[in-house]
């Protein structure tokens, strides 16, 4: 069913026009804005029929399975693609701002379209190879973006992210060479139905594969691509990354631990626990040290990473539920930070927390849009991030895993002081310098409203959590293809 | 047939392994794209070598009989495609990158990270 690749031909569509239209920034930037709508409203589609009847399948040039490339809209797929197209809207909207001072340029809007499409079709694919093209369109993308501004940090950390992402591509490549080497399939399904799993080869390539993911994903000890380049770039993109990008691994860690490889070996869940327990404390403790508001986030979107992998290895249906819930309360929460500290820099020129203050008495709504985000994320009762976490609290503590939990809350009382800090910092003390004056002739309505925007899905999701803990335990149910 | 790949595919990514840990901006991109050549050999002979008769079905006939494994000769081809547009990406960046920065030396481009020179807080940094 077409409806299935949708979710990719649209933005496609759309970066190709807005590179025919990009003479004309209007233009384009109305070209984008209805890419992204009409994106949005397929999503929406999509998870009304996935909903329904479970799956969409789309078997391209009707081969039959596993000879046809296939593309599969589950649970888990289509709520991504809705966060998907819920970012490129709200990156779209702040762009009728002023907020982003920096220049825009005719590679902007192509390169965020075409982000989105392998961000999507990444989430869509059901076939190893595929989505291994689709890894590499979003990276070349996102290559792409970081460019943008052309200054020598930007070139600097576009280098450093392209080393360690072709890394882990290459291995990713590595891992898809070999698993068909030794089942003889790329699909999911297949994969999964010809691999033996009792034979000692299997766990060698399973953890390959896995490796490759963590590399993507960023979690410890193969993180350092993130916080080198996230800091460089404008807010509005660094929204989108952040919900984004790494979420590419977490749902390809999902389906492959969760769905493909069935029983996975119980050690690689051993290991991924320790790595889940390590990407919390270290992506906490780095943004500890730092002071700019962009790389404190940047190090708590590893610790984030690293509560998602914790819910992967519990390995149980309520542990992928977990892991699902979190990562849309993650993209969420952390796009909107990352927009709140962009309104921040828009207001006092810094994103240092050392050279700005003043901000609660100049700017008190956006000071409590920023406390909004900032109590989700540590996880204050009743804000999103108390359910994400209770989720796998609780179900590490039924498994028995103390120690995981009691990191886990841990490190949730280090984002809480990290939060405070920048708050404290930004919003409650004096500015440093007496005669500071916010700017008076600013256009931030858009840029407002595409924070409002995310700020009530935030509280919609803390306030009214049932739905979408009964759609996540579907979605972890669906994934073991049972149909819940 | 298949130890002298093997063996081939060993000496390339060795090389590539080298070359990508060289202080050298230019040497160090030219090793990932050697090693990416490397990991596309071996994705070609994961179709298994040995066979030259084409994937066709010939007439009076309903399967294949002893043919090439078609499919790793596709992957491998979208995998060239995607790492030689990564490789002039690569190129291009850090052509532009020596330009600005005045040097190739990969230990001297800190500039998006500065090294720390306090232990407890990081440098200001002036640009915003």
């Amino acid at each position: 069913m077409i409806l299935a690749i949708l979710p990719l031909l649209v933005p496609l569509t759309t970066a190709l026009l807005c590179v025919i239209a990009q003479s004309s920034a209007r233009l384009q930037r109305a070209i984008s804005f209805c890419g992204s709508f009409v994106l949005l409203v397929c999503a929406m589609v999509l998870i009304w029929r996935v909903n329904l009847q479970d799956t969409v399948t789309l078997t391209a040039g009707n081969w039959p399975l596993p000879f046809g490339i296939e593309m599969t809209a589950d649970r888990l797929g289509s709520a991504l693609v809705l966060i998907a197209a819920v970012m490129v809207m709200i990156t779209v909207l702040w762009q009728a701002s002023d907020a982003d001072i920096a220049p825009s340029t005719p590679g902007l809007h192509p390169l965020l379209h075409g982000l989105a499409a392998g961000a999507c079709a990444a989430f869509l694919a059901a076939d190893l190879f595929n989505l291994y093209v689709w890894f590499e369109v979003a990276l070349i993308c996102s290559l792409g973006l970081l460019v943008q501004g052309g200054a020598l940090r930007q070139l600097d950390a576009a280098l450093k992210y392209f080393a360690m992402n072709l890394i882990g591509t290459l291995l990713l490549l590595t891992a898809v060479a070999l698993l068909y080497a030794a089942t003889g399939q790329l699909n999911f399904t297949a994969i999964g139905a010809a691999a033996r799993l009792d034979t000692p080869l299997m766990l060698p390539l399973i953890g390959l594969l896995v490796l490759a993911f963590l590399i993507k994903a960023a979690s410890f000890p193969f993180f350092a691509w993130l916080p080198a380049s996230y800091h460089t770039l404008p807010g509005p993109v660094l929204a989108l990354f952040s919900a984004l990008l790494s979420k590419i691994g977490i749902c390809a860690l999902i389906r492959t631990l969760g769905s493909t490889f069935q029983p996975t070996p119980e050690l690689l869940f051993t290991m991924l626990g320790w790595i889940a327990l390590l990407s919390m404390l270290s992506g906490v403790l780095g943004a500890a040290y730092h002071w700019d508001m962009r790389r404190i986030l940047a190090f708590h979107s590893i610790s984030q990473i690293g509560y998602m992998l914790l819910a992967i290895a519990l390995a149980s249906r309520a542990g992928n539920a977990a892991a699902i819930f979190f990562a849309l309360h993650h993209s969420l929460v952390k796009a909107g930070l990352f927009l709140a500290a962009a309104l921040i820099y828009r207001q006092t020129g810094h994103y240092d927390l050392r050279r700005i203050g003043g901000l609660y008495t100049a700017k008190p709504f956006l000071a409590v849009l920023f406390l909004l985000f900032a109590l989700a994320l540590v996880g204050i009762p009743p804000l999103s991030g108390f359910w994400g976490k209770y989720l796998i609290v609780s179900e590490s503590l039924i498994q028995g895993e103390y120690l995981w939990a009691g990191v886990a809350l841990f490190v949730g009382a280090l984002t809480f002081y990290s939060m405070l800090k920048i708050w404290l910092e930004a919003f409650w003390k004096p500015h440093p310098d007496h005669n500071w004056q916010p700017p008076v002739a600013t256009r931030l309505t858009p840029a407002y409203a595409s924070v409002g925007i995310l700020a009530l899905l935030t509280l919609w999701m803390g306030l009214f959590p049932e739905q979408i803990v009964i759609f996540v335990t579907n979605a972890a149910i669906s994934l073991r293809g049972v149909s819940p | 047939m298949i130890w002298a790949v093997a063996l081939a595919i060993g000496v390339v990514v060795t090389a590539g392994t080298y070359l990508a840990l060289s202080r050298d901006l230019l040497r160090c991109l030219i090793g990932l794209a050697v090693l990416g050549n490397g990991i596309n050999l071996l994705l070609f002979t994961a179709g298994r070598l040995g066979s030259r008769v084409p994937p066709i079905i010939a007439e009076q006939e309903t399967t294949l009989q002893n043919a090439a494994n078609a499919l790793p000769q596709a992957l491998t081809l979208t995998a060239i495609v995607i790492s030689f547009a990564l490789l002039c990406f690569s190129l291009v960046l850090a052509v532009r990158l020596v330009q600005v920065a005045g040097s190739d030396d990969v230990t001297m481009l800190r500039s998006a990270e500065p090294p720390a020179t306090d232990a407890v807080k990081p440098a200001l940094e002036d640009v915003p």
